[in-house]
This record gives structure tokens, sequence and C-alpha cells, in this order.
């Protein structure tokens, strides 16, 4: 160690914003990404899509692509599905009914859906030879609401007979009693959550050889690959450990990485096809934005919110509606898993929510980044936010009103969840100091005068991390799933060195780093003499079924494995430590000496370095006692979080282990002639209980709270109505770039959660503050204008047609308020 | 290669080296670079001219080589990321993004540095402004932007200092 990092180092690695080991290689150009592989023989895939959102496959011609010299063979949708079975449905029937193969059979169901597939020696003769491939269809008519899909006049999937895939009814409390009592009554017609998608900036990418010997190997980007072959093995007819799946650097996927299964399956038999060799895919952007995966849209209907004279929200009922795309894949979990924050940041005792799940004309939807808690977070906050206007009360008054005070946690919702720690007033009063809340009130008055239109807007939400599997059983009893949990291996390599693999899939949430702090913080080293595997590889033994990267969790589930596997390994090396040195366990410390890391007897210069340490058990191991010979320096640990399986009936249990917080501020100003909303300032502040790297936490704050400005203001899956979507390219997409992001003034606290060893709450996340916080600063903006804000994407042209067309967005047409019902 | 179309030879020098090539007239540059020269720092995002992912400098001028045939590049320079260090040495913007976390899963960074190269090199003196208005046409995902736009004028100001 060099005598500036010894002087530098401090107390403790954790809590410090150290420098991520991964970059380096990163901003060299060094990264190693899916396509960036390149192996003898490998051939190149292209996919055919379907250019039509619904139409009957009448044939599909490949001998003109198959004649192309450089073209080795093609693949069908029918001959896809004489290869293999169809993928396993999670849900009951009558979703379980639908039948999902990776290629379209027959039908095609939605825009970019691959109907074929050609392999060649080069990219450009597969993209050529692609365009030879003759498909003939017959368009038929599309279904793109969940509002239309659900009255089942155009059927998607002939098996099921219906386009719902999973309906519950979720009801806690006493609803009835509450509307009865209420002050107020808040109805509100409709509310919509749109579609968007988490385009991360490298698209799918997959390099699959299936080798003659009948193993299959993958490099891919895949988040979830423990969920991806336990989908892919019964459908390709493999045991598990014929399906060797690795990842390494990874170009973002905030979820939507996790459900490209289907298109490995088809990257596998392709492989087989070819003869066993290495077929690589690459998908395009357009193929990105229309075939990859898009966030769960939903449809709020017929809400009604009981309230006292106070403006406390005493009960909800709603009728939802989720929009899960043409087939279900990771659906129907995202009809339960909102379940966790039922109550966002409020006290609201007694809902009943109607809560149904439909399959519609467009690309599937995939667990992206807030997945299911972000739609239902966003209802809850335009819930509270448009009562608040309508009953005169101040939209951060009402908030006060209504917060879980800081005193109530760990607090019980109403369905179990146990919310660990936070103080969402104290967030609210650094969002206000940060944003500058009465300067900006002050000059909305005046602005006002100019007949300019300034919006002030709150988001608070919940980024629920760790979830507890058990969840989809409310789904389906029979979900063979429950708990949740991640492996970690840690070793003292041959020469010494410490050698960490996880069982997650980092897309730049620092892994490596915060990995590295933990374990020097254990063996007191600096995190440099950590190496920390880049990537997830089954052939490393480190993982269980629930092993990747999603769900805010990682520094929980993945930092607690590593802990825990970190005791176990200290526990070894103390015991050879004092058989080496002749001393007892608890005289020896760990520490850095001149031969490098080493456990030394205290007080002493009588050490053994970590090399000796490995020696004795892997090299030089002759004579050594029994009680020694047992260890192997090589250890492996499995975090449980402690789970257990809810109460089916009731739709009540914690389904989440810990709640990360977050609270935003927007200043939106709408320009009086383009009717543009426009960012003037911007507050966000985060409680993620004990921050493990400041600087990392910091980024994924920032990071979340540009897709939540983007989401809200600039990016949508926008499809006509047979069902072509409209914004395929990032040209129409448009994804948020530094000129459309303002400047964000980043806060802090820390309520450390008392279930993690380390007081750490998952947080990648976000829960979507920004898109709460923008709807409430163009509600506050335009309440007077008689505008309700009821979709959770606004534009300019909404905009005007809200505000001179008297279209949309229209107050009188959607809320109504009775009072004095009590 | 539906017909057969004679194959281009072209000399280009990437990074300093000269190489000597035959290519398809289709061939992008990205493609040259990536498949032909196997320098994959430049990443492809996009298709479409859009995310900038895969910016170089061609002739000290940034261009986005998703959209350049490599036979427009014949006879020109070109700078990737692979060629901001130097003997090893990291560029000091590199340095920089590190510094200030402007990275996250870094599939963007390389096209961000070569776009924030060639702004820097026209002039180091650079507001806030100029740098957002510099990296207007590449997209990131990770990071919301404010820790690029910090860590390009961390460099700015090294440079200045030098």
């Amino acid at each position: 160690m060099s005598k500036a990092k010894e002087n530098k180092k401090p107390k403790r690695w954790v809590g410090t914003s150290l420098r991520r080991k991964e970059d380096d290689r990163l901003i060299r150009g060094h990264g190693k990404f899916v396509d960036d592989n390149r192996l003898g023989e490998m051939l190149f895939l292209k996919m055919v899509s379907s250019p039509y959102g619904h139409a009957k496959i009448l044939k599909v011609d490949v001998s003109e692509a198959e004649k192309l010299p450089g073209v080795v063979c093609t693949l069908t949708g029918t001959e896809v599905a004489s290869l293999m079975q169809p993928f396993m449905e999670i849900g009951p029937e009558p979703g379980a009914k639908i039948v999902d193969y990776p290629m379209a059979v027959n039908r095609a169901r939605y825009q970019g859906e691959p109907v074929a597939a050609v392999i060649a020696k080069s990219q450009a003769i597969a993209e050529d030879a692609a365009e030879l491939v003759h498909v003939e269809y017959e368009m038929l008519d599309a279904v793109v609401t969940g509002e239309d899909a659900i009255q089942d006049k155009v059927i998607l999937h002939e098996s099921s007979g219906t386009n719902l895939v999973w309906r519950g009814l979720y009801e806690w409390g006493e609803v009835d009693k509450a509307f009865k009592e209420a002050a107020y009554v808040v109805n509100i017609d409709r509310l919509h959550f749109h579609r968007f998608t988490a385009a991360p900036l490298e698209n799918n990418a997959i390099l699959a050889h299936w080798e003659p010997d009948g193993r299959l190997h993958f490099w891919c980007n895949n988040s979830f690959p423990t969920f991806a072959i336990q989908f892919l093995a019964p459908a390709l007819g493999l045991r598990l450990e014929q399906i060797h799946v690795k990842t390494e650097d990874i170009g973002g996927s905030f979820g939507v990485k996790i459900t490209h299964y289907p298109q490995m399956a088809v990257c596998a038999l392709a492989s087989r096809k070819a003869g066993g060799r290495p077929v690589k895919w690459t998908e395009t952007r357009t193929g990105n934005l229309t075939a990859s995966g898009h966030c769960n849209e939903r449809t709020y209907r017929n809400t009604r919110v009981a309230l006292d004279k106070n403006g406390v929200i005493q009960a909800i009922e709603s009728r939802q509606i989720d929009d899960c795309g043409a087939y279900t894949r990771y659906e129907p979990l995202g009809a339960v898993i909102w379940s966790q924050v039922v109550p966002g940041v409020y006290r609201v005792k007694n809902l009943r929510i109607d809560f149904a799940q439909v399959v519609s004309n467009k690309c599937p939807c995939a667990p992206i980044r807030g997945y299911s808690r972000l739609q239902h977070l966003w209802f809850m906050e335009r819930v509270l936010d448009i009562c608040s206007y309508e009953l005169g009360i101040a939209a951060d008054e009402m908030r006060l009103q209504n917060y879980i005070k800081p005193e109530e946690f760990p607090y019980t919702t109403p369905n179990g969840c146990v919310y660990d720690s936070g103080n969402y007033p104290k967030m609210l009063e650094i969002a206000k100091e940060l944003v500058g809340w009465d300067r900006w009130v002050k000059k909305q008055q005046e602005a006002k005068k100019e007949g300019r239109m300034i919006g002030i807007g709150i988001g608070t939400t919940l980024d629920s991390g760790t979830n507890n599997f058990g969840q989809s059983r409310i789904i389906n009893p029979y979900a063979p799933f429950s708990g949740n949990s991640e492996a970690a291996n840690i070793k003292v390599d041959l020469d010494g060195n410490i050698v960490v693999s996880l069982g997650s899939t980092p897309q730049g949430q620092g892994h490596e780093t915060t990995t590295a702090q933990v374990v020097a913080d254990e063996l007191n080293i600096h995190p440099d003499m950590v190496s920390v595997r880049t990537g997830f590889d089954t052939e490393w033994n480190t993982y269980t079924g629930h092993s990747g990267t999603y769900a805010s969790q990682f520094a929980v589930t993945g930092l607690s494995a590593v802990h825990g596997a970190a005791q176990k390994l200290k526990k070894e090396m103390k015991k050879l430590a004092a058989y080496a040195l002749q001393a007892k366990e608890e005289d020896l410390e760990f520490g850095v000496g001149n031969m490098g890391p080493e456990l030394r007897v205290k007080g002493t210069d009588k050490s053994i370095n970590y090399w000796g340490l490995a020696n004795l058990v892997n090299v030089n191991n002759a004579g050594l006692p029994n009680e020694i010979a047992e260890l192997t320096l090589n250890c492996r640990y499995i975090y449980r979080p402690p789970f257990q399986i809810p109460d089916l009936k009731r739709k009540y249990g914690n389904l989440t282990l810990t709640y990360a917080a977050q609270l935003h501020i927007a200043v939106v100003e709408i320009d009086p002639e383009m009717y543009t909303p426009k960012i003037l300032d911007y507050a966000a502040v985060d409680d993620c209980g004990t921050v493990v790297n400041p600087m990392i936490v910091e980024g994924q704050v920032r990071g979340a709270t540009a897709h939540g400005i983007g989401a809200a203001l600039m990016e949508a899956c926008v499809y006509d109505s047979v069902g072509n979507m409209l914004t395929s390219t990032f040209s129409d997409y448009t994804p948020i770039t530094a000129v459309n992001m303002p400047k964000v003034h980043y806060g802090h606290i820390e309520s450390p959660s008392p279930f993690s060893f380390n007081g750490a709450k998952g947080m990648g996340e976000g829960g979507g503050a920004a898109l709460h916080a923008i709807s409430a600063a163009l509600q506050n903006a335009l309440f007077e204008y008689g505008i309700t804000i009821d979709d959770s994407f606004t534009t300019g042209n909404t905009l005007y047609d809200a505000l001179v067309g008297k279209k949309v967005m229209q107050r009188a047409n959607n809320v109504k308020v009775e009072r004095g019902v009590a | 290669m539906r017909d057969q179309i004679p194959l281009v030879p072209i000399e280009v020098k990437v990074n300093g080296k000269s190489h000597k090539l035959e290519v398809e007239p289709r061939m992008l540059l990205v493609e040259l670079l990536r498949d032909g020269l196997g320098l994959t720092g430049t990443h492809i995002g996009c298709d479409t001219t859009y995310c900038g992912a895969c910016t170089v400098l061609l002739n000290g001028n940034p261009v986005k080589s998703c959209t350049v045939f490599a036979v427009q590049a014949d006879q020109g320079e070109i700078m990737t990321v692979e060629g901001l260090a130097k003997d090893g040495q990291l560029h000091p913007l590199q340095s920089a993004f590190s510094e200030q976390h402007a990275l996250q899963c870094g599939y963007c960074t390389p096209g961000m540095l070569m776009s924030s190269y060639s702004l820097l090199s026209k002039s180091p003196s650079v507001t806030d402004k100029d740098i957002v208005k510099g990296i207007a046409g590449n997209v990131c995902r990770c990071t919301g932007y404010q820790n690029i736009v910090k860590a390009i004028q961390l460099a700015a100001q090294q440079t200045k200092g030098r």
C-alpha cells in the first residue's frame, strides 16, 4: 500500500465516496460489452419482425433468403414452435392459457414481434437476407388500450379466449364505514399512467453457442439471468447445469433486460441449427423501442376518496386496469407488486382496489425501474394532490396532514407491509429549502400578474427494496417461490489475493466498488486489495434462484451476502493464522504489513500474510492437523431476509424488507405561446438509510430523476389505433438530453433501516419521484384554469388541447366532490 | 453483398497508426473501427445519429461514426476513445469523469469523452452552457448529465491551468 493511501485511509471505507473500481476500464474504452465479443466461426442473426400490430401470418417464405450466399440458415415461428415448449406462465388461468413462443406462430400480436430469423456469416448479409424473407399477412383489428382490451371485442390469444390475464379484489380495513363517516368524498373518473420504456443505451445483445455436446453458452446482458434460465431450461428441454450464462459490462438495463429470454431461446436454436456455431444477435434501437419491453400502462377508473374535515384521507377505492402488452412474460407479477406500497407515504388505512390486468396489441411489458409501485405511487400522489386542490388545502399542508409520522416507524401498512424507517416531513423541509420554496411562491404570485403560469409541485415516493417473492402467491397460490436470497463468494487465491464473486448483474451501480468497501472494512485493508469479478457467471456457482440486479436490493441482499461470506472467511483465516503463528485467535488482528495484507499477533511482529495462509491450504499442506485441514479459504454465503409467506386470503404480509424514500420538488412554467412545460427549478432529497457510497447513491438519484423527467415530459411509447408504434426511433422517442435536464439541487437524510445488517436500504429505482413532482407542479399551475392533471405524460400538445381546445384534462368532466356526507 | 460489389481500398490513420484496408462501400466507419480494427471502445446505441455513443474525431471534428461510411474516412485521421490516454496515462477528461462520477454503466462514456474532447480542444474556456451544447448530441441514460457537465468543467479548468 502506498503511503498516500495509508495516510488517506478513513476509519471505515463504507460511507466514503470511493472512486469506482469499474471506471478505469470504462473510461479507457476497455469495457467489455456483449457486442464486443468476437468468437471464431461466429454467425450473425437478424430478426424479421411484424410490421403489423395484429395480423394473421398466412405464409413465411424463406427460400429466397436461404439462397443468398453467406446465409447459413433461417428460423420461422412454426419451426421454433416445433423445436421447443412454450414458456411457462407465472400466473394462473386465464393468463396461464396464453401460449408464449419467442416467435410469432400463425399470428403476430404486436408491431416488432419476430416472425422469422436469418443467420448469416456477416451482419450485412443477414440484413440483406432478412429483406428477402417474404411474409404474407392478413391484418386484423387491433386493441391498443386497456379499457378496450378488457371488453374482449378483439381477442389476442385464441387459446385463452379473453384478454384478461388476472383479476383480483384487494380490500383492507373498513372501506364502506369510512365512506359513510367521511366529511368529503372526491370522485375522480379517470387517471392514466402512460407507457414509456427504459431505453438503456446498450440494446439487448446475446451471443449464444449451443455446442454439439449439448452445453449451451450465453454471453448476454440479461439482468436477471437466474430467472431467464429457469424459463429457458424447461422450454428447451435442458437441465440448468447445461446452460452457462455469463454477463460482463452491461450498458444499462433499468429492468428492461430482464425479459429478453425469448430472444435468448431464438439465438440458442439458431446456433444449434447452424451446426453448433456461435450466433450473435444485437438488437437495433428500433427493435429495442418496439419489441424489448415497456413499462406497465395503467388506467384508474371510478376512484373515490373519503376524507375527514381536515383533509386526512380515510379511504380510497378504485378500479384499475393494467395493460401488460401482448404477452405476459414477467407478468402478472405487476398485479401484486404495487401492493408493496399500498398507502404510499400516507396513513390511509382503508382501501379497496379492483385490479385487472389485460393483454393488448402492444409490446410486452418488462419490470422497468420503479416497476408497478411507480404506477401506484403516481396514483396515490395524484389522488392526494387532486384532493388538496378540491378541498382548498395547500399541497404541502395536505401532505404534512397525511404523511406517516416519523415516530410511527416501523409502520405496518393496511396490508401488513412494514415500513422500516423514515422521516417525510424532514425531507419536505430540506427540499423546500433547497429549491427556495418561499422565494418561488412569491415569484409565482408576481408572475401570475403578468399572465404567466408557474406551478410548484411536490412528489413524495417510496423505493421498496428486497422483495418477498412470496407475494407472487397472492397472484398464484401454486407459485413455487417465496422469500428472497443472494449469494456471494470470497476466497483467498493461491497468491494471497482476495477475490470476490457476486450473484448480481450490475449495469452501472458500482457493485465492484461497494463490495470492495465492505470487504476492506472487514479485513482492515484497502479496497484496491480486493478483486471483485465483473458481472455474473453461472460457472462461479455464486447464485441462488433470486440472484440478479433488480428491485432495489443490492445494498441489502448483495452486501449482506458479501458481509456474511467475509465473516466466514475471517473465521477461517483466524483459525489458520492461530495455528501457523502458534497464537490464540483472540490475540490476532487483521491489517496490512510490509508483506501486504496479513494477520498478526497484537503488539508483536509475529505475522502471516495472505499468501502464507493460502499456501498452507492449497500448496504446502502436508502434515496439517485435521481441524485445519477442513479449511478452504473459499467461502460461499447465502443471505436470506426473514420473510414469511403472506396470508393469501387477506392479501396480507410483509412484501418488502426496506423502504427508501425520495421527495422531489419541481417548479414548472408553461410557455404562454407554445404551452410547453419547462422546468425552472428542481430539488431531490433522498433517504436510503445508511449510505454505503454517497457518490454512487447521489448518482442513482440523479439518474432516476432524469428518467422521471424524461418520462413525464418527453418519452412515451405512442401507438395509433391499429397498433403502429409512432415513437420507434430515438428521433421520435426523444430520450432526455443534457439540454432538457434542469440543474437538480440534491439533499439527503439517513434513516437507518433496522432490518439490514448495515442500516442500508436498496434505492436504485427511485420510485418515479420526478413524475409525481411534475404532475403536481402542473396541477399547481393549472387548477385555476379548470384543469386536472390526469395523465402522467404531459407535453405542449396536451396542454394546448387542455387550455385552448378544452378537450382533455377538463376538471369538470373528471372530478366531482361530495361535501358534508357525514 | 447481394451483388458482388468490388471492395474499395482505403487508408486511414487511427490513433496515430496507419491502416491500409479493403472495405465494402457500404461499411460504416463504426463497423470499420469495431470489426475491422477491433477498437470496441466506440459503441453503437441508436443507429440513427441521435445518441452519440459512436462519436469519434475525423480529421479533428466529432462525427457520429454510425452514419459515416468507412470510405468517407479514406486518407483521414481518426481518433477514438482508445487514443485519449497517452502511454497509459489518462487524459484529464478521463480522470475527471471518474472523479466526478460522470459515468455509471459506461456505455455512452466513449462518445461523451470524444465530444467533450472536441469541445475543449477548440477552447478550454467554456461555460456550463457551452458544455451542455457540446454534449447535446450525446445521450446518457444513467447519470442525469449534471456530473458529466461538472467533469468536463473540471477538466477544462485543469487544461487551462497547464
